[in-house]
C-alpha cells in the first residue's frame, strides 16, 4: 500500500467550501427533520394509545407502514413518485420550489424517523404506573389533559436516552440524502474524492463530522439525563 | 397506472430481490460470527482486549452505513492491489458494519445470563471458553433473539445501499427498469410493497419471540 497523505487539500477550494457546505447541509437537515419528527412522534405514538380504536388503528398504520420500508426506498418514493401524483397545478409549483432535494429530503427522513420515535415514545408511555393515569383522571383531568400535562412531560424524561439516540440515528441517515442530490457532508467527501483521488483525506473529514457529534451528543445527554432524572427512579448518578 | 410494466419485467426483479437475499444472508451469517468474538471481548476483564473491542464498535456506530460503503471501495483496491468484484466489497463493508451493531446485540444478551452462571460453569471445571460457548451463549441467544430478528430486518433494508454503488440489487433493478420503461410511479410503489410485505413478516416475527 503506498498512498501519499496530502491533508492541505482539504483547506484547498474548491474542497474546503464542499466541506463547509456540507457539514451545514447535514445539521440543519438533521436538526430540522428531528424537529419535526419529534412533534409527528410525539402526536402519533401517544394516539397509539388512545382510549379509541380508530386512532389507535391509525397509529399502528402509520409506525408499521413507515418503519418496514427502507428509508432509501421512501427517499426515491418522495422525490420521483410524489411530485407525479400530484394534480398538474401542484406539481408545476412543486418543481419551481428552490431546493426541491433538501425538501424532500426533509419530508422523507422526518416521517420515517417520526415512526421510530412513535414506537420509543409508545415504550415510554407503556412504563408509566398505571396509578399515573388513575389519579390524573380522578382529579378531574380529560384524556387530552392527562396526556399532555401528566404523562407525556413523564414519559419524555423517562425517554431522552431514546430520543437522542434518534438526533444521532437521523444525524447518519441524512447521508442517504446524497442520492437525491442534497449536499451533505458525505456527498461532498464523495465529490472530493472524484475530482483529486484522495480518498482517505476526503472521508476523514466526513467520519470526523459524525464522530464529533456523537461524542459531543453522549457527553451532552448523559448530562442532561443527569439534570433531569426523576428521583425515586433508578438511574446512573 | 398500468402494472403491467411489472409483470414484464417480473424476471429481472426477482433476479434483483435474489441478489439483495444474498447479500443480506451473507452479511448477518458472516457478521454474527465475527460480533460473537467481539462481544466477548467487550465484557472481557482485560483492558488490552476490551479496549480495542470497545473502539471498534463506536467507531463503527458512529458512522453511516453509505460512508462506511465508501470507505471500503476506496481502501480495498488501495490495500489489495486489485479490485474485487462489487459484491465482495459491498460484503466486507456490510460485514465490518453490522459486526459492531450484532456485537453491541450479544453483549446485552451475555449480560442478561446471571454471572452466577458463568461461576456455576467454571467451578464444574470448565474452561473460561467452554463456559462462554456451552453455557452462555446460547441462553444468551435465546434472550437475545427477538432483537437478532429485527436487526435482520435492518440489515435487509440496508442491502437498499449497496444501489448506491451501483450493484444490482433490487432497488437498483427496480430503478433501471423505471428509466427503460418510464414508469417510475408503478415501479417504486411496487418495490416499497415488496420491501414493507418482507420487513413487516419479520418485525412480526420478534414480535411473536419477544411475547414467547
Amino acid at each position: 500500500m503506498n498512498y501519499e497523505f496530502d491533508w492541505s487539500l482539504l483547506l484547498q477550494e474548491p474542497n474546503w467550501g464542499w466541506v463547509i457546505e456540507g457539514i451545514s447541509n447535514t445539521v440543519q437537515l438533521s436538526l430540522m427533520a428531528w424537529g419535526l419528527a419529534l412533534v409527528i412522534g410525539i402526536f402519533i405514538g401517544t394516539i397509539r394509545m388512545a382510549k379509541s380504536r380508530v386512532l389507535r388503528l391509525v397509529g399502528t398504520t402509520y409506525v408499521e407502514i413507515f418503519r418496514n420500508i427502507p428509508l432509501l426506498v421512501q427517499l426515491f418514493l418522495w422525490f420521483f413518485v410524489f411530485p407525479l401524483l400530484l394534480p398538474d397545478d401542484f406539481m408545476r409549483a412543486w418543481n419551481r420550489l428552490d431546493g426541491v432535494p433538501f425538501l424532500t429530503a426533509l419530508i422523507g427522513l422526518s416521517l420515517f424517523t417520526a415512526a421510530r420515535i412513535a414506537e420509543q415514545i409508545r415504550s415510554g408511555i407503556s412504563s408509566i404506573p398505571k396509578g399515573q393515569f388513575l389519579a390524573a383522571y380522578s382529579t378531574g383531568l380529560t384524556e387530552v389533559q392527562t396526556f399532555r400535562h401528566v404523562i407525556i412531560p413523564y414519559a419524555f424524561r423517562v425517554m431522552i436516552p431514546a430520543i437522542a439516540s434518534e438526533f444521532l440515528t437521523i444525524f447518519k441517515n441524512s447521508a442517504l440524502t446524497l442520492t437525491i442530490g442534497v449536499a451533505e457532508i458525505t456527498g461532498a467527501a464523495k465529490t472530493i474524492e472524484a475530482y483529486t483521488f484522495r480518498g482517505i483525506e476526503a472521508y476523514s473529514a466526513a467520519s470526523l463530522t459524525y464522530m464529533l457529534t456523537t461524542a459531543s451528543v453522549v457527553i451532552f445527554m448523559g448530562w442532561l439525563e443527569h439534570v433531569l432524572r426523576i428521583p425515586g427512579l433508578i438511574g446512573k448518578r | 397506472m398500468d402494472f403491467s410494466v411489472i409483470s414484464d419485467n417480473i424476471e429481472f426483479l426477482m433476479l434483483g430481490l435474489m441478489r439483495s437475499f444474498q447479500l443480506a444472508v451473507f452479511t448477518i451469517v458472516f457478521s454474527l460470527t465475527i460480533a460473537c468474538f467481539i462481544a466477548i471481548g467487550r465484557v472481557s476483564s482485560r483492558r488490552a482486549i476490551r479496549y480495542p473491542s470497545a473502539i471498534f464498535v463506536n467507531l463503527l456506530r458512529s458512522n453511516p452505513l453509505i460512508l462506511i460503503v465508501f470507505w471500503f471501495f476506496f481502501l480495498v483496491p488501495l490495500i489489495t492491489g486489485k479490485t474485487l468484484p462489487e459484491f465482495h466489497t459491498v460484503l466486507i463493508a456490510f460485514v465490518v458494519f453490522f459486526a459492531a451493531y450484532f456485537a453491541e446485540i450479544v453483549r446485552s444478551g451475555i449480560q442478561s445470563v446471571g454471572a452466577s452462571q458463568v461461576k456455576a460453569a467454571l467451578s464444574t471445571g470448565l474452561t473460561y471458553s467452554q463456559s462462554m460457548r456451552l453455557i452462555v451463549l446460547p441462553q444468551a441467544f435465546r434472550n437475545m433473539l427477538p432483537a437478532l430478528v429485527t436487526e435482520c430486518v435492518i440489515v435487509f433494508q440496508g442491502t437498499t445501499i449497496a444501489y448506491v454503488i451501483g450493484m444490482r440489487e433490487f432497488l437498483h433493478s427496480t430503478s433501471l427498469v423505471a428509466e427503460r420503461t418510464v414508469r417510475p410511479v408503478e415501479l417504486y410503489l411496487f418495490a416499497a410493497l415488496v420491501y414493507l410485505v418482507i420487513c413487516f413478516a419479520g418485525t412480526r416475527l420478534a414480535l411473536f419471540l419477544e411475547k414467547k
